[in-house]
């Protein structure tokens, strides 16, 4: 008989106090609580933690790679949204 | 964490496909860019991935079962802590393979059954048994050394979720090859009898070691392709050769020998083990090894007896939905 499939959680830990929750992989699970233990033994034997994060993988709605033309390369031509295209003379000194 | 012999691959199914799309996919791959799942990727760099990445799981899962098999008899509480810690992690690299498998599309659950129903390969290494303590030292630093080498490369695999996995893998391997060599330094610096069981160890594992690199570069079949896919960077004469390199002298610094009369050093310095009984290796692939019934007798024991559990947890979650939609009805 096939093993009936669980469903998968996105795993997010938090490293350190100020740092953002970081994507670290996935799990199977069948509910949050489930999650959130099975997250701490497989994702953070080290100490890598002090927060873990579980979502549903089904909730994530992901950008297509296929039109990551026209979602991201508006932002590469606009190199006038970075300091370094603006000049500042020496003497003005750090700004 | 182990691979070998996975080069195989499916080139067969590239024909069928959009040339075009197959073309640009090359060029990513040509200019290093990473694949990610949702990225359009030919059936058979699908394909091959699906079974190496979820051959090298099974490799993991079943991997812990030589060295369980030491866990309760460990001579010291210190050994016992370390070798549960190893076994842990290899249950860990298992998961995070079988999530990096799973992005291609086939769920965990189809991956282990095929597994258990031994339709699916793993590493021929764990079909040999692990008759003392010694084996412990020797699988640590000779069996999680090979992989080590094998693992290297792959952390700069085409395939994005592989390579992330691999890297956190590695970070973790090398206190297993560590403690391992630790074990084996302590049996050679111990009594006669302690330097006779390590030597016994090394005997037994060094020709099956060798192997978990796969054939011979001449008889390697499709090897080519995943070369080309960026998938295997070094090929498995050039990672064995490695390995006997770097082996060698760590073999002599505990003062044992290597079980090869006719190895010597080259006068490039390169050390040219020598001929491998490749029947062997077909023979334990085959399912003849020593212990290849034993492990997937254990894997299903093991699946068997944890399906009321898995139930169990799936009609609690079932229940706790329902009331929630019950409460957010009322």
């Amino acid at each position: 008989m096939a093993t009936p499939n669980s469903p998968l959680w996105e795993v997010f830990i938090r490293s350190r106090n100020g740092l953002a929750h970081k994507h670290v992989g996935s799990l199977h699970a069948a509910d949050a609580t489930l999650a959130l233990q099975a997250a701490r033994d497989i994702y953070t034997r080290r100490g890598e933690g002090l927060s873990i994060w579980v979502v549903p993988s089904s909730a994530i709605t992901a950008s297509d790679p296929a039109e990551k033309g026209m979602m991201f390369e508006p932002a590469e031509s606009k190199i006038y949204r970075h300091p370094t295209f603006y000049d500042v003379p020496e003497e003005v000194g750090h700004m | 964490m182990y691979t070998q012999a996975l080069n195989t691959s499916d080139a067969d199914d590239r024909n069928v496909e959009d040339a075009a799309r197959a073309a640009a996919f090359q060029a990513r791959i040509d200019v290093d860019e990473r694949i990610e799942p949702n990225d359009w990727m030919p059936a058979a760099y699908r394909k091959t991935l699906t079974r190496q990445i979820s051959q090298h799981a099974h490799s993991e899962i079943v991997g812990m079962l030589p060295e369980g098999n030491w866990i309760t008899r460990a001579p010291t509480l210190r050994r016992k802590a370390a070798l549960l810690a190893k076994v842990q992690d290899e249950c860990g690299h298992g998961l995070y393979l079988y999530a990096a498998a799973e992005t291609l599309g086939t769920s965990r659950e189809e991956l282990v059954d095929a597994m258990l129903a031994g339709k699916a390969k793993y590493s021929s290494i764990f079909n040999y048994p692990t008759l003392t303590w010694a084996d412990i030292g020797t699988i640590g630093w000779l069996v999680d050394g090979a992989a080590i080498m094998n693992q290297i490369p792959l952390c700069r695999c085409s395939y994005g979720p592989y390579a992330r996995a691999m890297i956190r893998v590695c970070k973790e391997e090398s206190f297993h090859q560590r403690q391992g060599f630790e074990i084996m330094l302590m049996l050679c610096r111990g009594t006669d009898e302690q330097k006779a069981m390590a030597q016994d160890a090394l005997n037994r594992w060094w020709w099956p070691v060798l192997m978990m690199f796969g054939p011979p570069d001449k008889v390697s079949q499709h090897s080519d392709t995943s070369t080309k896919w960026k998938i295997k960077r070094f090929s498995n004469d050039e990672l064995r050769q490695k390995f006997v390199d770097a082996t060698v002298p760590q073999a002599q610094f505990l003062g044992l020998t290597i079980p090869d009369p006719e190895m010597k050093q080259d006068e490039a310095g390169y050390w040219v083990p020598g001929p491998i009984d490749w029947e062997e290796f077909k023979q334990v692939l085959a399912g003849n090894g020593p212990c290849n019934r034993d492990r997937l007798a254990a894997r299903r024991k093991a699946h068997d007896e944890g399906a009321w559990v898995r139930a169990a947890a799936a009609a609690y979650a079932e229940k706790r939905k329902r009331r929630q939609f019950a409460q957010a009805a009322e």
